[in-house]
């Protein structure tokens, strides 16, 4: 019972957030101090196209009427159109969400795969070098603006060494060679059968995911010490080592998986936030997600787009969330 | 049988895995392929009779062709494109024009006059942002089909409603929204009433020009195919557009073999470029002038010696030189390098004894204090603090008020500035397109629906409206020239616009791609001729 209403209470949050989020983002959308109608209709445009402009972003009406309306469409599923694309905006979205979904779900994988060994490493061996070493490695990836180490990434592996490919998704032998299913090109690769352009997207979606996972693998490594590090210090590991069993065995059967757990929540959050930090790696790349999308319609003052993308990013943050919510009350018998 | 950690884990390296085999990534674009690095943003539509942003423009003007051109090397002349002549009637009032035999769309099928027609039709009834340079002749959805009618294939009758100047009527005709469509196939694909705007939006077209474009992906890329029935044939087979907004990003692709060609680099990489052998510059001067609006509501800024007094402040030649060497270059008329009649000489300098003379009187010896809007991103921030040091100098002590571009544009609309630095594209290459934004103001109330850049900055003269308004009927297009020099060397003396800069495109490219043209206006740019090595 505890835990249905539980649930409940979980699910009836989401659209007070959700709406929040929504009004937030209008209100600001609205008041800043630039003219909607720039946006779709330029600087040169004769009164009368400004004048129906203003008229078919709603603009003559009074502010409260403008986010009824808003919400309205809202519920039917439209976002309006974006005046940079000249699409809805709803498809727009679904063109380059994938993108990033493609982007931050790679940079995930190479951040729980390095940091959640980095810090186990670190807390088994508390004090020693390697447990510096992992703190300057947490440190520094924590510190540096994101878009300084794109840049920096791009000159060296990409510029110099050669290493990597240039910036985009694609080759532009492979553009458009591989037909769009469900728009993860790594996939649509791989379905299609077309294993050139699956390397091809493969090299090219490496930097970019290293550099965009960079800061959420210093956390993911932080994080993992802590939980360790109190993990290892707990009666249970005593009696573990007392009973003679392998340091490897008491290290990650019993201390790291008792910290499972805890660990969801970190990567409910490092996915959550690999999904909002890919805008400035998104530009630096000139990959076509959609924090490029959201950069320009920004830039564009691109309202109708700019809240249709604030709003998928907030949706996806909240379902993420809770999903970690869910998942640690069901994994962990004591929490209710 | 395979477990799920294993399928996972599998799933999760494949990217990275793959990443380290043989590499498949060329290191030169491929040799009948043009690949360019451009920021592309700003593009609303890739339909002609709605686009009216630079890089659709220059893509648009690669694909369709017009009535008319002007001749880049003389404006003042006119040259045949798919019209090979045109007349005007007795009264003034119906321009024929006879197609040139032989010239052909995409499809194959031949250019006409009902083509012509329906292009300009269209432009009127779909009433997008670029429409009003042909509807200011007097058409509407409701008479453009009885004014602008095809008589037979070959021969086009355009009648406008009152009797103007021709070469007027020529140059607009030659504007972007003149791209001529091809009837039948955009019909084809017309969905509703929108005339096939939605399609050919979606990254199709209808042309005649060297090019047909065969995708447009907003914010991403597009890609031109050569057009087999072009006149004028394209020397490559594809042209493809990347969209990097990233000057750094276009510079190492440019470095990398990737691009071929950069058309965003900063000042300081087109300088470094400009140094190394492997790259060539391309330059030209484009329609955009940057200027200092100083808004005639305030009290002193009114005083014409202070108006003067800041043009005489200003250290044009020195900021050119220290912040955009290669990309700006100093001009002081409201017509741009390039447009018929443009002034190009500086009668401006730095003087601030002359400056401060001005200033005494006015009645302001000690100079004032002012506000400043102007944009937050390079050059214009910069120059910004450069004008203030000038202004400095004379006494005159400048407040820097920072801003998003469209937010200075937006306060400027709202007449809430005190001196804006702004800038200014010219629509279509007349001169009238920049004489009657900077020159006309027939009514500075809040109820005038023309918001010129002189009712933006309160500024009523109701001489050089008139002025501008007779330069643009003047039949005879020698007098007319004259008629705008000297409206421009009046306005230098009088106007509250400090005109400070002309816009110079700079487009970096490997020595082994040649054959790029830049041009004045953004449509006017080709591809045609680029060859690879």
């Amino acid at each position: 019972m505890g835990r249905a209403r539980a649930l409940f209470a979980a699910l009836a949050s989401i659209p007070i957030t959700l709406f929040g989020l929504v009004l937030v983002t209008f209100v600001i959308g609205r008041v800043m101090p630039i003219d909607p109608v720039l946006a779709m209709v330029g600087d040169n445009a004769p009164a009368s196209v400004r004048e129906r402009a203003r008229l078919e972003l709603g603009l003559d009406k009074p502010l409260p009427e403008q986010f009824v309306i808003y919400l309205t469409r809202l519920a039917h599923g439209q976002l309006g159109s974006s005046v940079a694309t000249g699409n809805p905006v709803t498809s727009d979205i679904a063109r380059f969400f994938p993108a990033t979904l493609e982007l931050a779900t790679v940079a995930l994988v190479v951040a729980l795969g390095v940091g959640i060994p980095l810090g186990v490493l670190a807390a088994s061996r508390q004090g020693s070098w390697v447990d510096q070493v992992v703190r300057v490695i947490s440190l520094s990836g924590s510190s540096v603006p994101v878009f300084v180490l794109a840049l920096v990434a791009l000159l060296v592996f990409y510029a110099t060494l050669g290493w990597a490919p240039g910036p985009g998704r694609q080759d532009v032998f492979f553009q458009d060679t591989v037909p769009p299913r469900s728009g993860l090109l790594l996939l649509d690769a791989a379905l299609a059968g077309d294993w050139d352009s699956l390397r091809d997207a493969a090299r090219h979606i490496v930097l970019p995911a290293l550099v965009l996972a960079s800061l959420n693998m210093a956390n993911v490594a932080r994080m993992t010490r802590a939980f360790m590090l109190d993990a290892l210090s707990s009666e249970y590991i005593t009696t573990a080592r007392a009973k003679g069993l392998s340091a490897a065995r008491v290290l990650w059967r019993h201390a790291f998986g008792n910290i499972l757990v805890r660990l969801i929540t970190v990567v409910a959050l490092a996915y959550a936030g690999l999904l909002e930090g890919a805008v400035l790696t998104e530009t630096v790349f000139s990959w076509p997600g959609l924090g490029q999308y959201l950069t320009g319609s920004l830039l564009n003052a691109d309202m109708n787009a700019v809240l249709g993308a604030t709003l998928v990013v907030g949706i996806t943050y909240v379902l993420l969330n809770m999903t970690a919510d869910l998942l640690y009350k069901a994994l962990d018998p004591r929490v209710t | 049988m395979i477990d799920r950690r294993t399928l996972l884990g599998t799933a999760a390296a494949t990217p990275l895995a793959l990443a380290f085999l043989p590499g498949v990534a060329q290191a030169e674009t491929p040799k009948d392929t043009m690949v360019m690095g451009m920021a592309i943003e700003d593009i609303v539509s890739v339909d002609p009779q709605e686009s009216f942003e630079f890089s659709a423009g220059e893509m648009l003007g690669n694909v369709y062709d017009r009535l008319v051109l002007p001749d880049l090397a003389d404006p003042t002349q006119i040259k045949p494109d798919l019209a090979a002549s045109w007349s005007m009637s007795d009264d003034g009032l119906t321009m024929t024009f006879k197609m040139a035999p032989g010239r052909k769309f995409a499809s194959g099928a031949p250019v006409t006059a009902e083509d012509a027609a329906f292009t300009f039709q269209r432009a009127v009834i779909l009433d997008k942002s670029p429409a009003f340079i042909v509807n200011q002749f007097g058409f509407t959805a409701a008479n453009v089909a009885q004014k602008i009618r095809a008589i037979d294939p070959e021969t086009l009758a355009v009648t406008i409603a009152e009797k103007g100047s021709p070469s007027f009527l020529l140059y607009c005709l030659s504007a972007a929204v003149g791209m001529i469509v091809e009837k039948k196939t955009v019909m084809a694909h017309a969905a509703g009433s929108d005339m096939g705007n939605a399609w050919l939006k979606a990254g199709n077209s209808a042309g005649s020009g060297p090019y047909q474009l065969r995708s447009y992906k907003a914010s991403e890329s597009a890609a031109l195919e050569a057009n087999p029935n072009a006149s004028n044939p394209a020397k490559l087979r594809r042209v493809l557009i990347l969209h990097r907004a990233e000057p750094s990003t276009q510079l190492l692709g440019l470095q990398k073999g990737d691009l071929d060609i950069a058309r965003n680099l900063t000042p300081d990489q087109l300088a470094m470029m400009g140094k190394d052998p492997a790259y060539a510059l391309v330059t030209a001067p484009k329609s955009y002038i940057n200027y200092l609006a100083l808004n005639q509501n305030h009290p002193e800024l009114a005083k014409l010696q202070v108006r003067q007094a800041f043009k005489w402040a200003i250290d044009y030649a020195g900021i050119a030189a220290a912040i955009t060497p290669n990309t700006w270059e100093p001009h002081q008329s409201f017509l741009p390098k390039g447009f018929p009649g443009a002034l190009t000489d500086l009668p401006f300098k730095k003087d601030v004894a002359k400056a401060k003379a001005l200033l005494a009187e006015a009645g302001v010896p000690n100079g004032f204090e002012i506000t400043i809007d102007h944009a937050s991103v390079a050059p214009y921030s910069d120059w910004a603090q450069a004008i203030q040091a000038n202004l400095a100098e004379i006494g005159i002590k400048a407040t820097l008020l920072a801003g998003d571009r469209k937010q200075v544009i937006t306060k400027t609309r709202a007449r809430q500035h005190q001196i804006a630095m702004v800038s200014w594209g010219s629509d279509y290459m007349d001169p009238h397109s920049n004489a009657e934004t900077f020159n006309i103001n027939t009514d500075n109330s809040d109820a005038q629906k023309n918001r010129t850049l002189c009712w933006r900055s309160n500024w009523k003269d109701d001489d050089f409206t008139a002025r501008a308004i007779e330069a643009q009927k003047e039949p005879d297009a020698k007098r007319r020239i004259a008629l705008y020099e000297r409206l421009q060397r009046d306005h230098q003396e009088r106007s509250p616009f400090v005109l400070l800069a002309q816009q110079v495109e700079v487009a970096a490219m490997r020595k082994t791609t040649t054959g790029l043209e830049l041009a004045l206006l953004s449509d006017r740019s080709k591809y045609t001729a680029v060859a690879k090595a």
